[in-house]
C-alpha cells in the first residue's frame, strides 16, 4: 500500500443536474460520514486533487470545462461519475444541449449509480477508485509515457 | 601626484568636458566626449580611493579670494536669470525667494566681505568624501553614458520636444563638477555655491521637455530648494555675526566649535538639507521631478543630488547628536520614511514608486543622522552607498523598459520576464537590493534597529522602522511579482537595446551584488576609520553574522542553478481559472460568447495608503517638528 | 559530550532533521483536535505524512518551470531561518531570512498568472505586512529584557521574559494566528476543506511542489513555536506547557471564528502591534531608562 490510497484528495464538479447528487457528495463530507477519517479532503482545486468527482451530465457549455479540469489534474488520477446523469445523461439525456454521460468527454474509471446516489455508495465508489488509482500509479512508474494519454480518448 | 590635484581635477575636469559638450554638434562627437570623460572621471575617483583611503582627514589650502569673487558673480548671474524666468512664467514665489536670497548674499558680502580673512583650508577630504566621490564618479558617469542612448531614443519617441541635447549634457557635467565641489569643500561659502549650482542644474533638467507640467514642476523644485538656500545663507550670516573674521566658515572649525555656537547654523543648514533631500513638507518636488528624462531622475533625484542633502546632515550629525533639535530633524526623517513608504504602495507609476521609495530611504538616513550616535552614522553612510547603487539601477531599468513597452505603469510590466528577460532579472536584482536579505538595504535596516535600540528615544524609530519596513516590503514584492508572472505568447523586445546601455546596466547590477558581498571591507576601510576619527569609537556587524549573510548570498546565487536540474520535458498545464479554458493568449469566452482578456491587477490599497489620505497629516506633522526645532534655535540665539 | 563551539551546528542539524517530523506531528494533532472539536473522528495522526508522501508520488504539474525554483527557495530559506534560530543566531537575521522565504512563496504564486494565485499572493503579502511589525517588536522586546538579539543568549537568560513582555506575548499570539493560517486570518490559503479562494497562494502548485510547501510549513511551525518557548525559556517545563496551551488556543480560535476580510486583518494586526506591543515596550523603556537608570 502506498501513500496514494491513504490520502485521496478530491475535486468535485457539477455538470447539468438537479443538484441532488451534489448535496449527497457534500453530505459525505459532514461529520456524520466524516470521510476525512480516510484522509479524503475536498480540495476544490484540480491541481491538488487525485480523484475527480463529477455529478450531472455533460452539455455543450460545460464539456470544455470538464475536459480542462481533468487536464489540470496531475497524474495519476481517476474519475468517478456519480449518479445516473453523470453515467449516461439520465433524465436530461434527450435535452437538445446535453451530450450524455461524462465518458463522452473524459475517461471514467468508476460509475456510481443512483438518482440521487446515496452518500454510502459515493464513499464506496471513491474507495473502489483508490484501487484503480494505485494501479495507475504502478503503470505510470513502470511506463512513464503510458499514463499521459491525452484526455478525450473515450469520446 | 598630490591628492589635492586629484580633487581639483575632479572638480574642474567635468567642467571642461561640459564646455566641449556644449559645442559638440554631432552625436558622434558627443558620444566620444561623454564616454571618454566618464572614463576619466570614474578612473580618477578610483585613484582617489587607492591614494587616499588610509590618509584620514586632510585639508588643503587653495588660494580662494579670486574664486570667492567668481562664485559671487556667478551666483548673482544665476539669480538674475532665475528672476527673469520667474517673471516670464509668473512664478512669484520663486521671484520673491530669488530676491531675498540675492539681497541676503549682497548684504552678507557688504557687511562681512572686508572682515572675513582668507580661509586657509578651502578644500578637504576624508573617507566620507571618498565614498561620495565614488558614488558621483562611478555611478554618475555611468548614468551619463547611459543617457547618450536614452536621449537618442527619447527624441525619437517625442518628436514634439525640442532637441537640446548639447545643453542637456552640458548641464549634466556641470552638475557632476558641482557635486564634486560640494563634497570636497571645507569652506561653507563654497559649499553654498555648489549647492546652488546643483539646485539650478536640477531646475534646468526637470524642465527639459518644456511642457507645461515640466515647467511647473521645475519651478516647484526650484522654489522648495531655494527656501533651503535662503536658510543656508542665513546660517552663513549668523556664523559671520558671531565671528566677523569668518574662521568658523570652515566646516571643520564649525563642527568642532561646540553645541552653543554650532547648533544654530547646524539646524539652518540641516533645514536646507531637508529641502534638498525632499523630506516631508517638501517631498512633492521630488515626486514632480519625475517628469524629467529618466537619467536625470537616476542621477540627480536618487543617487547624487538628493544625497547632498543627507550628506550635509550626516556631516552635522556630531553636532545634532543628543540635542532636541537633532531629535526633531530625525523625527522629520522618521515620519517621512513611514508615510512615503506607505504612499508608495498606492502608486502604479513606476517612477513615482521609485521617487517615494527614494524619499523614504533619504528619510531613514536623516533619522539616523539626526539622532547621530556613532553606530547610526555608520548606518547612514551604508544606506547612502547601497541606496545610490540599487536605485540608480532601478531608474535606468525603468527608463529602458519605458522606451520598449511605451509605458511606465507597473500594471503594463506584466510578464516582463518573457518580453525582456535580461532586463527583468536586472530589475529583480535591483529590487532585491532594496528590500531583501542579504542585500544592502536590509543589512542597513538591521544595523539601524540594533543601533537605534541603544540610542536615546530610539524606540520611536524602531517602531517606525518596523511599520515602514513592512510597507516597503509590500510595494516592492508586488512589483516584483508583476514582472516575473509568466504570460505565454509574449514577444521578446529586448534586442533593440544599445550595447552601451547594456554595459552600464550590467555594471550596476554587478555592483549591487558585489557591494553587498564586500561591504565589510568597505566598512573597515572607509566607514569605520571615518567614524573613529569623529567619535573615538566605531561599530561593525559581528563576524558571525557577516559569515551567515555571505552564506545566504552564496545560497541565493546557487539557487537559480537548480533550474538546470529540472526535467527537460516538464508537464505544463495552464493556470487554474475555475475550469475555464485559457489558451496561450490568456483569453477566455465569457458569458454570451464574448471573448475576454484575462487581466490581473495588483492591490494598491488607496483607501488606506493613498496620497490624499497621508500627505496632509505628514506635511503638518513635519512642519510642526521643524517649527519646534526653529523655536528652540531662536531660543539659543536670544 | 559535544564540544562547545560545535553546539550551534549540531542544533541546526538536529532542527533540519527533526523539525519536519515534529512539525508534521503538530499538523496531525491539529487536524485530530480540530475534528474532535467538530464532533468527528478525524484522520489518523500521521495523515500529514501520508499526504506529503502522496504528493511526492504524483507528477509535477507546473504552469511555468520557474515555479520549481521559487518553491525550492521557499523551502530552503525557511529551513535556513529555522536553523539559524535553533543554532542561537541573531533574531533579526532570522526574521529577515524568514521574510525572504515568504517572498519566494509569493513570487511563486505570482509567476503562474492565475487569478486565484494572484489574489492569494496579494493577500499573502498583506498578511506579511500585517504580522511583520509585531515580529520585529517581539525581537526588540526580547533584546530590551535580555540585552541580546542572540537566541542563544536569550534562551539561557534566567529572566522570566514573559513577565516583562505580557503585551508583546499576547500580540505575538495574535499574529501567530495569521502565521499558522488559522481563522479568522486565513486569507491567503488555509488548511480547511472548503474555502473561497480554491487554495489561494498554493493554487497552481501540484504534486511534489505542493509537498515541498507542506514541508516548509512544518519547518515554520517548529520555528514559530520556538519563539513561544523563548518567552518562557527560564523554565523549560513551563515553556513546553505554554506552547501546548498556545497551540490549543489557536485551534480553538480557528474553530470558533469565521474568516474576516483583509482590511480587518491588517487593521487588527497593526492595532495590536501598535497598542499592546508599543505600550509594553514603552513601559519597559520608561522603567529601564528613567526609573532605574
Amino acid at each position: 500500500m502506498t501513500y496514494l490510497a491513504k490520502s485521496p484528495w478530491i475535486v468535485h464538479y457539477d455538470g447539468s443536474s438537479c443538484n441532488g447528487c451534489d448535496i449527497e457528495v457534500l453530505a459525505a463530507l459532514t461529520p456524520i460520514y466524516d470521510v476525512e477519517r480516510f484522509g479524503i479532503v475536498n480540495t476544490g482545486n484540480p491541481k491538488h486533487a487525485d480523484i475527480f468527482l463529477v455529478t450531472g451530465s455533460v452539455n455543450e457549455k460545460n464539456r470544455e470545462i470538464v475536459k480542462n479540469t481533468y487536464d489540470q489534474m496531475p497524474e495519476p488520477k481517476v474519475v468517478v461519475a456519480i449518479g445516473i446523469c453523470a453515467a449516461t445523461g439520465g433524465i436530461f439525456r434527450e435535452c437538445y444541449n446535453v451530450m450524455g454521460g461524462i465518458d463522452k468527454v473524459i475517461p471514467v474509471d468508476v460509475y456510481v449509480p443512483g438518482c440521487a446516489a446515496r452518500p454510502e455508495s459515493i464513499i464506496d465508489g471513491v474507495v473502489q477508485a483508490l484501487g484503480i488509482l494505485e494501479a495507475k500509479r504502478k503503470a505510470m512508474n513502470e511506463n512513464p509515457g503510458a499514463a499521459k494519454k491525452p484526455a478525450g480518448d473515450a469520446r | 601626484m598630490q591628492i589635492v590635484q586629484l580633487l581639483i581635477y575632479l572638480i574642474l575636469f567635468p567642467l571642461i568636458a561640459a564646455v566641449f559638450l556644449l559645442f559638440a554638434k554631432k552625436g558622434f562627437e558627443r558620444g566620444w566626449i561623454v564616454k571618454l570623460s566618464a572614463l576619466g572621471i570614474g578612473a580618477v575617483s578610483l585613484w582617489l580611493l587607492v591614494a587616499g583611503f588610509d590618509k584620514g582627514l586632510i585639508t588643503y589650502s587653495v588660494s580662494g579670494r579670486i574664486f570667492d569673487l567668481a562664485m559671487l558673480i556667478i551666483e548673482l548671474v544665476i539669480a538674475a536669470y532665475l528672476l527673469w524666468l520667474g517673471l516670464r512664467h509668473k512664478k512669484y514665489s520663486v521671484v520673491i525667494l530669488v530676491l531675498i536670497q540675492a539681497a541676503l548674499l549682497i548684504w552678507f558680502e557688504a557687511s562681512f566681505g572686508h572682515t572675513i580673512v582668507e580661509l586657509p583650508n578651502n578644500l578637504f577630504f576624508d573617507q566620507f568624501s571618498i565614498i561620495m566621490a565614488l558614488i558621483i564618479g562611478i555611478i554618475g558617469s555611468l548614468i551619463c553614458v547611459y543617457a547618450l542612448g536614452y536621449m537618442e531614443t527619447y527624441h525619437e519617441h517625442h518628436k514634439d520636444i525640442a532637441d537640446r541635447r548639447g545643453m542637456f549634457f552640458f548641464v549634466l557635467f556641470v552638475f557632476l563638477s558641482a557635486m564634486f565641489g560640494l563634497v570636497f569643500s571645507n569652506n561653507l561659502m563654497w559649499i553654498l555655491f555648489f549647492w546652488e549650482i546643483t539646485t539650478f542644474c536640477s531646475f534646468i533638467l526637470i524642465g527639459y521637455s518644456q511642457t507645461e507640467e515640466a515647467t511647473n514642476n521645475a519651478f516647484l523644485a526650484l522654489a522648495m530648494n531655494m527656501l533651503g538656500g535662503v536658510a543656508f545663507v542665513a546660517a552663513l550670516i549668523y556664523i559671520a555675526t558671531l565671528d566677523p573674521s569668518g574662521r568658523l566658515l570652515e566646516l571643520g572649525a564649525l563642527l568642532s566649535s561646540g553645541y552653543a555656537i554650532a547648533i544654530v547654523p547646524a539646524v539652518l543648514i540641516c533645514f536646507a538639507g531637508l529641502t534638498k533631500a525632499a523630506q516631508m513638507p517638501f517631498s512633492s518636488w521630488l515626486v514632480g521631478a519625475m517628469v524629467a528624462p529618466t537619467p536625470v531622475s537616476a542621477l540627480l533625484h536618487s543617487s547624487t543630488m538628493v544625497k547632498a542633502g543627507v550628506y550635509i546632515i550626516v556631516r552635522f550629525a556630531p553636532v545634532l547628536s543628543g540635542t532636541t533639535e537633532g531629535m526633531m530633524i530625525a523625527m522629520v526623517g522618521g515620519v517621512t520614511f513611514l508615510l512615503t513608504s506607505c504612499m508608495a504602495i498606492s502608486q502604479s507609476n513606476a517612477k513615482k514608486v521609485l521617487a517615494y521609495s527614494t524619499i523614504a530611504n533619504l528619510g531613514l538616513i536623516v533619522a539616523c543622522a539626526g539622532v547621530g550616535t556613532y553606530n547610526l552614522m555608520w548606518v547612514a553612510i551604508l544606506l547612502i552607498i547601497f541606496h545610490a547603487i540599487a536605485k540608480s539601477l532601478l531608474f535606468l531599468c525603468v527608463g529602458t523598459v519605458e522606451h520598449r513597452i511605451g509605458s511606465r505603469d507597473i500594471e503594463d510590466m506584466g510578464g516582463l520576464i518573457e518580453r525582456m528577460p535580461k532586463l527583468a532579472i536586472m530589475m529583480f536584482i535591483g529590487m532585491a537590493g532594496m528590500f531583501l536579505a542579504p542585500f544592502g538595504m536590509i543589512i542597513s535596516k538591521w544595523a539601524a534597529i540594533e543601533a537605534f535600540i541603544q540610542a536615546p528615544f530610539g524606540l520611536i524609530f524602531i517602531i517606525i522602522l518596523a511599520f515602514g519596513g513592512s510597507a516597503t516590503l509590500f510595494f516592492w514584492s508586488k512589483w516584483m511579482g508583476k514582472i516575473i508572472s509568466v504570460m505565454r505568447h509574449q514577444e521578446n523586445v529586448e534586442h533593440s537595446i544599445r550595447q552601451e546601455k547594456w554595459v552600464v546596466l550590467w555594471i550596476l547590477t554587478g555592483l549591487v551584488v558585489i557591494v553587498a558581498l564586500i561591504f565589510p571591507l568597505i566598512s573597515s576601510a572607509l566607514i569605520e576609520p571615518f567614524i573613529m576619527q569623529i567619535y573615538g569609537h566605531t561599530t561593525r556587524l559581528s563576524e558571525a553574522n557577516i559569515t551567515i549573510m555571505l552564506l545566504m548570498m552564496g545560497l541565493l546565487i546557487i539557487m537559480p542553478f537548480s533550474m538546470l536540474f529540472q526535467s527537460k520535458t516538464p508537464k505544463i498545464a495552464p493556470p487554474y481559472m475555475g475550469g475555464m479554458t485559457t489558451v496561450g493568449d490568456m483569453k477566455y469566452i465569457g458569458s454570451a460568447g464574448v471573448s475576454r482578456n484575462l487581466v490581473l491587477s495588483n492591490y494598491y490599497l488607496r483607501n488606506y495608503f493613498g496620497e490624499e489620505r497621508l500627505f496632509m497629516p505628514g506635511t503638518l506633522a513635519c512642519w510642526g517638528l521643524i517649527l519646534i526645532a526653529f523655536i528652540m534655535v531662536a531660543g539659543v540665539i536670544l | 559530550m559535544i564540544p562547545e563551539p560545535w553546539t550551534p551546528f549540531v542544533n541546526a542539524i538536529i532542527y533540519l532533521l527533526l523539525a519536519p517530523v515534529v512539525g508534521g506531528l503538530v499538523a496531525g494533532i491539529d487536524r485530530k483536535v480540530t475534528a474532535r472539536m467538530q464532533g468527528r473522528v478525524g484522520p489518523p495522526l500521521l495523515q500529514p505524512f501520508y499526504d506529503v508522501g502522496k504528493l511526492f508520488e504524483k507528477e509535477n504539474l507546473v504552469v511555468t518551470t520557474t515555479q520549481n525554483f521559487y518553491v525550492l527557495s521557499y523551502l530552503v530559506f525557511m529551513a535556513v531561518s529555522g536553523a539559524l534560530f535553533f543554532s542561537g543566531g541573531d533574531m533579526l537575521l532570522v526574521i529577515f531570512a524568514f521574510t525572504l522565504s515568504h517572498i519566494f512563496l509569493v513570487l511563486g504564486a505570482y509567476a503562474s498568472y492565475s487569478p486565484y494565485s494572484h489574489v492569494g499572493a496579494e493577500r499573502e503579502l498583506i498578511q506579511i505586512i500585517a504580522y511583520e511589525p509585531m515580529i520585529i517588536i517581539t525581537a526588540v522586546g526580547m533584546y530590551m529584557v535580555t540585552k541580546s538579539f542572540y537566541v542563544g543568549t536569550i534562551v539561557q537568560s534566567p529572566i522570566p521574559i514573559v513577565l516583562y513582555l505580557p503585551g508583546v506575548f499576547i500580540g505575538y499570539l495574535i499574529v501567530l494566528t495569521i502565521k499558522l493560517r488559522k481563522s479568522p486570518f486565513d486569507l491567503s490559503t488555509s488548511h480547511h476543506a472548503h474555502q473561497e479562494l480554491v487554495k489561494g497562494v498554493t493554487t497552481d502548485f501540484a504534486g511534489p511542489n505542493l509537498g515541498k510547501l507542506e514541508i516548509a510549513h512544518w519547518y515554520e511551525y517548529v520555528f514559530l513555536l520556538g519563539v513561544v518557548y523563548l518567552f518562557f525559556a527560564w523554565n523549560p517545563i513551563l515553556a513546553i506547557a505554554a506552547i501546548i496551551i498556545a497551540y490549543f488556543l489557536e485551534i480553538l480560535i480557528d474553530n470558533t471564528t469565521s474568516r474576516v476580510k483583509w482590511q480587518m486583518t491588517l487593521r487588527s494586526a497593526w492595532l495590536v502591534a501598535g497598542t499592546l506591543g508599543i505600550i509594553n515596550l514603552g513601559v519597559l523603556y520608561y522603567l529601564r531608562m528613567v526609573v532605574v537608570p
